[in-house]
């Protein structure tokens, strides 16, 4: 039982006004902070300084926990690995000579495609990585789905350049700070990213459902394509993530579209490579005359 | 320091009787990114929000009614939401708990279970509204259900936390 609080101040002018002056300010400042939030999310380059800035103080406990726990996600997956070594050796096998042999095949094809690109002349940078990082932590409580990055502009890391794993998209760098920086996670609800079907190169659009999986969409009209098992890459369209790298594996069809997975899990994804923005601006700035527009980043409205 | 012990009747530090709630709050709101958890959907409960709720139920004249602007602001920094979300939300709770402890005279432990649950159930509901304008709004608040399901069940577990770190707070020395 809490005792009851003496919110009346009595007879004292000075408690009277001090009170009123607390509840004054109480709801000036919870109106401005609201007013500050609409401002935020309309502008979110604005703070994204001073947020970057209280993470880089977190940062080296978070180092500190990672080495010592590791990542707490991957508990469950290495007893897994236990119970089902067998059965799963034997899967692997087999599919590893059925890989070998498709591998030869698309060699002799790669080749072919590296001479005709080299033809075609493809405005396009360098493909290798600009630094490797991994993720310290994330935001948990919030629906926001924000990573943090281990390294930052100590090592080139830069706004809007695209985020992978080894077994695909991760997503893009928000704000860089001078030793970390932050990753809008490929799953966050404001993170959409232009797509094709590997199959057959149908575009779609994949955006973040907030909770893990991934919504696509086709861009034409037309009857539902998908079908589970389709796998997505990225298209290069937009020009911020380059082409071909691995997004989701299509789950289920719904009514306009499709749900897919993610094929990189950031919880389970060791290091990360930070790679160059697809078409950078200083090089469609140079193609094309008149004032350069930047390129169109993969966000919602 | 008086080394021969503590004297008949001495109040607790009056440092650390400002400093530990509010230090409390603030290192359970930066805590989540201290943690090496790559979350893919919001699956920890605002543990700052709880404690500063907590705080504020059982101590109910301890801070001014402003009080959660500096500490909302501080909360989100770390939490992901737009900065300024929670410095508001935070306040009218504040607001909201002081007009429920002059209308709710002897309030019981069922009654600040309700008033927290209450809370954390509109403030993440709106904070994710907030994040998120252009989203689904039944969408929105489908994700964050199992978090405030979560923090609900958490709060006498919270509340409990608070009274231990309020019992060392009022500490003689």
């Amino acid at each position: 039982m809490v005792r009851p609080a003496h919110r009346r101040p009595g007879q004292s002018r000075k408690a009277q006004y001090s009170l009123f002056v607390a509840y004054v300010i109480a709801v000036t400042g919870a109106v401005a902070g609201l007013l500050l939030a609409i401002l935020s999310v309309a502008d979110p380059v604005g703070f994204a300084q001073l947020r970057i800035a209280s993470q880089e103080l977190t940062a080296p406990i978070a180092r500190g926990t990672r080495s010592v726990i590791g990542s707490i996600s991957g508990i469950d997956d290495s007893v897994g690995a236990y119970v089902a070594a067998g059965s799963q050796n034997r899967r692997l096998r087999k599919e590893l000579a059925d890989t070998r042999r498709q591998l030869v095949a698309t060699s002799s094809l790669q080749e072919e495609n590296r001479q005709l690109k080299a033809l075609l002349k493809l405005q396009q940078t360098d493909k290798t990585a600009l630094a490797n990082g991994y993720l310290l932590t994330s935001t948990s409580t919030s629906s926001k789905r924000i990573a943090l990055l281990s390294i930052g502009r100590n090592l080139g890391v830069a706004a809007g350049q695209p985020v992978r794993g080894a077994d695909g998209l991760i997503g893009r760098v928000l704000t860089a700070g001078p030793s970390v920086s932050q990753v809008l996670l490929l799953t966050d609800v404001d993170n959409m990213v232009p797509v094709r079907r590997a199959r057959d190169g149908l575009p779609a659009l994949a955006s973040g459902r907030g909770n893990g999986d991934l919504d696509v969409r086709t861009l034409n009209i037309a009857n539902n394509p998908f079908k589970p098992g389709d796998i997505l890459v990225t298209s290069g369209t937009g020009g911020l993530y380059p082409p071909n790298i691995p997004v989701a594996i299509v789950v289920r069809r719904q009514n306009d579209g499709a749900l897919a997975r993610p094929l990189a899990d950031p919880g389970k994804v060791d290091a990360v490579a930070v790679l160059r923005p697809y078409t950078p601006d200083n090089i469609e700035a140079a193609g094309r005359p008149g004032p350069a527009t930047p390129p169109a980043p993969a966000t919602a409205p | 320091m008086n080394r021969k012990g503590p004297r008949l009747g001495e109040p607790a530090s009056l440092w650390r009787m400002r400093i530990v709630p509010i230090a409390c709050v603030m290192l359970a709101s930066a805590l989540p990114l201290m943690l090496p958890l790559i979350a893919n959907s919001p699956v920890l409960p605002p543990i700052g929000l709880l404690f500063f709720l907590c705080w504020q139920l059982l101590r109910t004249e301890m801070w001014p009614v402003w009080i959660g602007l500096p500490l909302g602001l501080w909360d989100d920094l770390f939490s992901g939401a737009p900065i300024g979300t929670a410095a508001g939300l935070w306040t009218l709770a504040s607001i909201a708990i002081a007009y429920s402890s002059q209308r709710i005279y002897w309030r019981g432990f069922f009654h600040d279970w309700a008033i927290a649950a209450l809370l954390v159930a509109a403030i993440q509901s709106l904070a994710a509204l907030i994040t998120h304008p252009g989203a689904d709004a039944a969408h929105m608040l489908g994700l964050v259900v199992p978090q405030i399901v979560v923090s609900v069940l958490l709060v006498p577990l919270f509340m409990r936390l608070t009274g231990k770190f309020d019992n060392f707070r009022l500490k003689r020395r």
